[in-house]
């Protein structure tokens, strides 16, 4: 499969679920002279703990995800997340890296792999290599995988301590696209100060978005509102919505403000 | 590609081109036209099959892929002369008026009963959230899926 994927090099796509790229293809957005279905490589479906991090499949569908017991012991974000992808048809076939290796700017998967700080292991015939999700996610669906070369596992940090998170999305329907969607995720020390800070940022720029001024004002405080207010306020300094059908970019603006308040308000509160 | 594909319990081959659509071999080399194409992006749900067991959609992946697997559509519902208990329940509760979407919304609703036999509204209306509907407002299809739902527990065993 891997000599396959380097022989047809640029020309390839690997077609895990298909839930993006398909639809894409039918647009003629995305025009692969060649798709490599991994499908049958039943070894990649997995998401299961490994040691410090969970090790999500190249296979393993949202709905596997968002079924997995403790989930949330291991990353709130991502339970809060997980029922969340597109709708119930969709997470069956859809796999999370797949959705990650899209790079969809409306995509809610990174914006919660940016927020845990998740590292992307991408493999090719020539061996594995491991790439932060920062480094991994370029620009407008755009990735930092070489010809060749696909995304194996995404390994999510499991924080040893008390840690929160959560996933608001502002959306029209079920099914459609983020308006806006700001993932949070807060660890403790043991004084119960803010030790770590994550907030990413989905369909409020070229790609998905850290906030990461926002995140340094957070670390080393107690968490409350009026820290949390001025959190959403760097967040939403920080990102770069444009005008289109799901409204105005000073709207989307104001909500980025508003959920990272509340997202981080969430993170505090339902915190394990 | 030869391709076999086992289809409400019969073994259907055929020869097709990579690039063709498991909606469009079901409907149109099998011949199977109670899947439906609604929107062919993904967003609407009449394309929907039960896929290795679960529902998913037709237009949204290739006939190749579907090569050694088992497909349940709206035609392997009824068990011989017997319409499934789902079946019975829309035509009671009225779940439908075009009927376009309702092949895809009894196999999610015949879906979920198999894991939650009584379900809540809000757990039926999230179960069918994948599946559009112009005519009814959900309402009728909601009390259908509920009432199949007590029917097969009041039958003593569930469908498959």
């Amino acid at each position: 499969m891997l000599a396959k994927l380097a022989e047809v090099g640029e020309e390839g796509r690997v077609l895990a679920g298909g839930q993006s790229l398909i639809p894409m293809m039918k647009l003629r957005l995305a025009t692969p002279s060649y798709l490599v279905d991994i499908n049958k490589l039943t070894d990649l479906a997995y998401v299961r703990q490994d040691n410090d991090h969970l090790a999500v499949g190249a296979l393993a569908r949202h709905a596997e995800i968002a079924e997995l017991e403790n989930l949330a012991d291991f990353s709130p974000v991502m339970a809060d997340v997980a029922p969340s992808i597109a709708d119930p048809l969709v997470r069956n076939r859809g796999t999370m890296c797949g959705s990650v290796a899209h790079c969809d700017p409306e995509g809610d998967w990174n914006s919660v792999m940016l927020a845990v700080g998740a590292t992307v292991v991408a493999v090719s015939a020539e061996g594995e290599r491991t790439i932060t999700i920062d480094d991994f996610i370029v620009d407008f669906f755009t990735n930092s995988l070489q010809a060749g070369e696909m995304v194996k596992e995404v390994r999510v940090p499991i924080p040893p301590g008390r840690k929160g998170g959560a996933y608001l999305k502002l959306h029209r329907k079920v099914g459609d696209y983020a308006t806006v969607g700001v993932a949070t995720h807060l660890e403790f020390d043991d004084a119960g100060k803010i030790s770590k800070a994550g907030i990413g940022l989905t369909s409020v720029g070229p790609h998905n978005l850290r906030a990461a001024e926002a995140e340094a004002a957070l670390v080393g405080q107690d968490p409350g509102e009026e820290l949390f207010d001025h959190a959403g306020e760097l967040a939403a300094a920080s990102c770069e919505p444009a005008s289109d059908v799901r409204g105005p970019a000073k709207y989307k603006r104001a909500v980025v403000k508003e959920y990272t308040k509340r997202g981080l308000l969430k993170a505090a509160n339902g915190s394990n | 590609m030869q391709i076999t594909v086992k289809i409400n319990g019969t073994d259907y081959e055929g020869d097709v081109e990579p690039r063709l659509l498991l909606i469009d071999f079901i409907r149109s080399q099998v011949g199977l036209t109670g899947t439906h194409i609604g929107c062919d992006t993904s967003s609407c749900g009449a394309c929907t099959v039960i896929f290795n067991g679960k529902p998913m959609k037709s237009c949204t992946m290739f006939a190749v892929q579907a090569d050694g697997t088992e497909i349940g559509t709206v035609e392997g519902l009824k068990q011989g002369a017997n319409l499934h208990p789902i079946q019975t329940a829309f035509h009671e509760k009225h779940g439908l008026q075009c009927e376009f979407c309702t092949p895809g919304m009894m196999l999610v609703g015949a879906s979920l009963l198999e894991t939650n036999p009584n379900p809540s509204d809000d757990e039926v209306r999230w179960a069918i959230s994948g599946n559009i509907c112009r005519c009814t407002g959900y309402t009728n299809i909601v009390a259908a899926i509920q009432e199949a739902g007590r029917s097969i527990a009041t039958a003593g065993g569930s469908w498959s």
